[in-house]
């Protein structure tokens, strides 16, 4: 399978099943589209070929132009066929649990409009994790987690600053068994930052690997959903802060994260104003949420936003080649080092590899699923894990979703959201469909921009 | 070649046979939380 379109001025050629990415002249672009798979080499351009394309180009390119699509099918590079379906068929992985979100705080101090975890209660109440519970979950994943030795643990909410000090004694606490157990945690936390000062800073540059940094872009974009209990917003707060946590991180190993919906479907605008606040490290991501709500996505909104990933892109490498460019989590792909097939085809780990943890210790399959009293998978408490819903998530890969058969995008986002495919279509082999246009269009983009930097 | 420009190595059918030690980073801790994206993850082996 291949997949071509012009970006950024180039030609572009993706193999699927190779993972190869070509950027191609006019000629070979036009000449793939009377190439039909499966592709079988001859020693000259077929006729057909030769007779649509005449009016444009000349013979002796036609055939030079031929050859060298020949001799990249010839090396595995173009029309790859599929090998991973006949891995797919024999899955049979043997997770173990190697990453938790640990939610600390099952309330907030702001009320974003927006919040799928209902405005930090996510649906049962406000609570905090004692440091107890916390530290059994750091028992549960030494417990789970096998031979693996890089553990992951992300103190999420609510707000986890609400709860800083329990978070602080798991830390604490993790670091210590991790020694006993040849266990290397890695540690990130997410906050709106109302609660950051000085002395949070320095515990969590000290402490953590990642720290994403929740913030829309534009006052006016942040402050209409992002407002404090009484109404008022955050932005002019938490600007300060994060700038002065981004800058004693050396610009680096943070995020800040923000969310776009149907009040700023502009949001490479968001975007742009991020960088321009001197952040270098950015994540702007669609709004997930049901079509009755104001603020929703919906398919009215594809060519709008499609519409802004094609001219965030023209800015992010315009500023690339100025000098002053920024990363855009989503423009963020490797065309080398990237992860394996093995890994593309299951996948983000929910419910088997990545689990969340509520404040009472009960087991979720990913923080979008707490609350939802069907995904109870047990408690750290009881170091219990229900088999039958690890199965049910370690199964799914991206052969197990008959829509992503065709798709260009599948092994660049392994089938989409667990979470978002179930709330949405009640299946999570069914992936949620408006965000697999944003996917493929943003996946367009990434790559684009990977050539555009490559070719210089 | 003079038509086409190939810009990585085209090792996706490679790293099926020796890939899978599942050390890298879980990818909706990383930034996303809300949209699954693989591909800007690194391979732990890689470093």
């Amino acid at each position: 399978m291949i997949h071509k379109y012009k970006q950024l001025g180039l030609n572009i050629v993706m193999d699927i099943y190779s993972g190869a990415v070509h950027v191609v002249d006019d000629i070979m672009f036009d000449m793939l589209d009377y190439i039909n798979e499966p592709f079988t080499a001859a020693d000259k351009c077929p006729e057909n070929i030769k007779v649509a394309l005449r009016a444009k180009y000349a013979d002796d390119d036609i055939e030079e132009s031929y050859a060298e699509i020949c001799a990249l099918a010839e090396s595995g590079q173009l029309f790859t066929e599929d090998c991973y379906a006949d891995i797919a068929k024999n899955w049979n992985k043997q997770s173990v649990v190697k990453a938790l979100c640990l939610h600390v705080a099952h309330d907030c101090n702001l009320r974003c409009k927006y919040c799928f975890a209902d405005t930090g209660e996510f649906h049962g109440g406000r609570s905090l994790m004692s440091a107890d519970i916390g530290k059994k979950a750091i028992d549960f994943v030494i417990n789970n987690s096998g031979t693996r030795h890089n553990i992951e643990i992300d103190y999420f909410g609510g707000e986890p600053l609400m709860n800083f000090e329990a978070v602080k004694e798991i830390t604490e606490y993790a670091k210590e068994q991790g020694k006993l157990h040849d266990k290397n945690f890695r540690f990130t936390i997410t906050t709106n930052g109302i609660l950051l000062n000085d002395d949070i800073m320095k515990y969590i540059n000290e402490n953590m690997s990642n720290v994403v940094l929740s913030l829309d872009g534009r006052k006016e974009t942040n402050d209409r959903v992002r407002c404090r209990v009484d109404g008022s917003g955050s932005y002019d707060a938490i600007v300060p802060k994060f700038q002065k946590l981004a800058e004693s991180r050396n610009q680096d190993n943070y995020y800040v994260r923000g969310t776009f919906t149907a009040y700023n479907a502009d949001f490479a605008k968001d975007v742009i104003h991020l960088a321009n606040l001197g952040f270098k490290q950015t994540s702007v991501e669609p709004v997930v949420a049901p079509e009755t709500e104001d603020y929703a996505l919906k398919k009215e909104h594809i060519d709008i936003v499609c519409a802004e990933y094609d001219k965030l892109a023209e800015e992010y490498v315009k500023r690339f080649g100025e000098g002053r460019g920024f990363n855009f989590f989503h423009f963020m792909v490797d065309l080398d080092q990237g992860p394996c097939a093995i890994k593309r085809l299951s996948g983000c780990g929910a419910g088997h590899e990545y689990l969340a943890v509520a404040p009472n210790g009960d087991i979720y399959p990913c923080h979008q699923f707490v609350g939802n009293t069907d995904f109870i998978m047990g408690n750290v408490k009881e170091n219990t894990l229900d088999e039958n819903i690890v199965k049910r998530f370690e199964r799914s890969n991206v052969y197990t979703k008959p829509k992503c058969a065709d798709c260009f995008s599948k092994f660049y986002c392994s089938g989409g959201c667990s979470a978002n495919a179930y709330n949405f279509n009640k299946d999570i082999n069914k992936p949620y469909e408006l965000a697999c246009e944003f996917q493929k269009k943003r996946l367009e983009c990434a790559i684009a921009v990977e050539a555009h930097k490559k070719l210089g | 070649m003079k038509h086409v420009q190939t810009l990585n190595s085209a090792n996706l059918k490679n790293s099926a046979k020796h890939g899978g030690c599942g050390e890298c980073q879980t990818s909706c801790q990383s930034a996303c939380k809300t949209s699954c994206t693989v591909a800007n993850q690194k391979c732990e082996q890689a470093n």
